[in-house]
């Protein structure tokens, strides 16, 4: 088997300090294969969200080592500076409310990802069209997300986190927002993603319909695993 | 990709705003340093219009402008006669109000000697004086037509020729008449006053006073030397063209100055204000925007210039607006608007620090927001 793409080695968080510190995530190690779609359940203030930050270098681990596509990032310490580089090169986010940015079209909105990374203006178009497309939302190109619908939003939104091509996508309840048909289908879109681009996928979710699509789900409890497989 | 262009025409309505405000605000402060700069160019105007090198005066006084003064008009006569002086002309001014066609006529009335220094150099219209008595020269803003006459204490003058731009410091149109018509509109008393003086055994004030002698030095003598030489005659001081300029500023001008300062600074202040909220609210409200943008990598810099690029948009067309505003306006003000090309660019580049000085506020606030704020709800 090939080398993970994620892995956590003890990794721990805790908020605040003293009486008010919590726990939200005790020594966890994880590990996730390229093409692989991994179901993050557990119940609502289990560390879930915790996780998925800590992966994308969002949030600081009080202890642990964290490994990304081989690299060692975080080890006691970030080894790494500029871990927004790291972000826009590997990692794909998707959020629950798809937060695209209100002042810039569905179009801009994908090309804006790629922008960043140093595409040209038309090549990034060029692009974000193809991926709009791909995601069967190349109609509303040119639309303010205040006109998209919740479905459309939510795809947009995956294209965006697709734009760079990451090999780690991280998803937080990126079907929340969606009737059961939709979710079907981005399910069905990022499993194609994880075998056609090799990338591994965590995808938190709390909807049962899709708990049977993943290769493999992990639960969380108080900040602990209490299954995997 | 620019960002700030974006925003900008997603909040279109606020921003045109805000900068129209800007601009309202920009105008009045260069319509407020136009003012001072028509100030100080009337002011400098009437000092300048006899084109002297030298101010003969009362010793003791800054006169004849920044205060009075009164000399014997045989003064003239020895001030010509110093070496290196090549011509001198004495010199009244005063003030004087006029009821005409039913208005009152607020002018500045300078007494001179036909052919000597002090003749206004220039007419825009008519014909100089050439009677001795009874002739007019009025500036343009005084509004009178050539031809017509206007009453000035117990005579009447009539307008023969017109000067152009020759004010008083206080704004008022100023006319010339000869030295013989000034001294009597301004030294004679009326027949029950005069009568009142003799009965009261007081020597009959004499005609021929003056209020200075201005002297135009031969080429290439500086007039400091003459200074000194004429300031060592009893009751009479001297002041170099400099030297009058100078008092003028300072007497007229120096509050004036200080008090427009005064008011650039606090609307400047009040433009800093407005702006650093503005872009403070902007940014407030994109919050969730610049955290999303953290998330997927932006960097830093990318989401300083959304926000600066923003304060320096509004700076530049709230600028732009503003002059454009006081250009067409400055023909319908009261007093006079000199706007000077420097003062608008010294403005523009004030505004522009202003701006980025301003949008700290926000550009604080944005590198502060958490990337992990995206996340979730
Ligand atoms: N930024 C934070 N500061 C303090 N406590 C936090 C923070 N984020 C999460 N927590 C706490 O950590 C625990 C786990 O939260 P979270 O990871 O959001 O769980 P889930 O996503 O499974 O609902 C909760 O008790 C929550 O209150
Ligand atoms: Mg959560």
């Amino acid at each position: 088997m090939a080398a993970p793409l994620v892995e956590l080695r003890g990794i721990a968080k805790t908020y605040g300090r003293g009486e008010t510190a919590v726990h939200a995530l005790k020594d966890t190690d994880l590990q996730v294969y390229p093409g692989q779609v991994v179901g993050l359940l557990g119940p609502s203030g289990s560390g879930k969200t915790t996780l998925l930050n800590l992966i994308g270098c969002i949030v600081e681990p009080t202890r642990g080592r964290l490994n990304l596509d081989g690299e060692t990032v975080y080890d006691g310490r970030w080894l790494r500076s500029d871990l927004r580089r790291l972000r826009l090169e590997k990692i794909g986010f998707i959020f629950q409310f798809h937060n695209l940015l209100p002042f810039l079209t569905a179009e801009e909105n994908v090309a804006v990802a790629l922008d960043l990374a140093g595409v040209p203006g038309a090549e990034a178009r060029r692009r974000a069209r193809a991926l709009l497309d791909y995601l069967e939302v190349g109609h509303r190109g040119a639309t303010l997300p205040s006109r998209l619908s919740g479905g459309e939003a939510q795809r947009v939104a995956i294209a965006r986190a697709l734009a760079n091509r990451p090999r780690i996508i991280l998803a937080d309840e990126p079907t929340a927002a969606l009737d059961s048909g939709r979710a079907g289908m981005v399910m069905d879109l990022l499993r194609r993603l994880a075998i056609e681009q090799q990338a591994a996928i965590l995808v938190v979710t709390h909807d049962e319909t899709i708990f049977g699509r993943f290769d493999g789900t992990v639960t969380l409890r108080d900040g602990r695993v209490v299954s995997s497989g | 990709m620019n960002l700030a262009l974006r925003d900008v025409r997603h909040n279109l309505g606020r921003f045109l705003l805000t900068c129209l405000g800007l601009s309202l605000l920009l105008g009045v402060v260069l319509s407020m340093i136009g003012i001072y700069r028509g100030l100080v160019d009337e002011a400098l105007t009437l000092v300048r219009a006899p084109g002297a090198d030298l101010w003969v005066v009362e010793s003791g006084t800054r006169g004849p402008f920044a205060e009075s003064s009164r000399i014997p008009g045989d003064t003239r006569d020895a001030v010509a006669r110093l070496a290196g002086v090549a011509a001198a002309g004495a010199l009244t001014f005063q003030s004087v109000e006029a009821a005409h066609r039913g208005r009152t006529l607020r002018l500045y009335v300078v007494g001179y000697e036909p052919g000597r220094p002090g003749e206004p150099k220039r007419l825009a219209a008519g014909r100089p004086i050439t009677r001795s008595h009874y002739e007019m020269l009025a500036d343009r803003r005084a509004g009178l037509e050539i031809g017509e006459r206007v009453r000035l204490g117990r005579d009447s003058y009539e307008v023969v020729g017109l000067t152009e731009g020759i004010v008083a410091s206080g704004g008022d149109p100023v006319v010339h008449l000869t030295l013989k018509d000034s001294q009597r509109l301004q030294f004679e008393l009326d027949p029950p006053a005069a009568r009142r003086e003799l009965a009261r055994g007081a020597r009959p004030a004499g005609l021929d006073t003056v209020n200075a002698v201005v002297a135009r030095m031969l080429p290439g003598v500086p007039a400091v030397g003459v200074e000194a030489e004429a300031a060592r005659w009893k009751h009479l001081g001297a002041l170099t063209q400099e030297d009058q300029e100078g008092l003028l500023l300072k007497s007229v001008v120096e509050k004036a100055r200080r008090q427009i300062g005064l008011f650039t600074g606090i609307l400047l202040a009040v433009s800093a204000v407005v702006i650093a909220l503005i872009l403070y609210t902007l940014t407030m409200d994109k919050v969730k925007a610049i955290a999303t943008l953290k998330l997927i990598g932006a960097p830093d810099r990318t989401i300083v210039a959304l926000i600066v690029q923003q304060a320096l948009a509004m700076g530049i067309i709230g600028w732009s607006a503003g002059t454009l505003l006081i250009l067409l306006a400055k023909d319908h003000f009261p007093r006079r608007l000199l706007l000077l090309p420097e003062d608008a660019l010294m403005l523009g580049v004030a505004v522009l620090v202003l701006c980025v000085a301003a949008s700290g506020l926000g550009v604080r606030l944005a590198l502060k927001v958490d990337p992990a704020t995206a996340l979730g709800g």
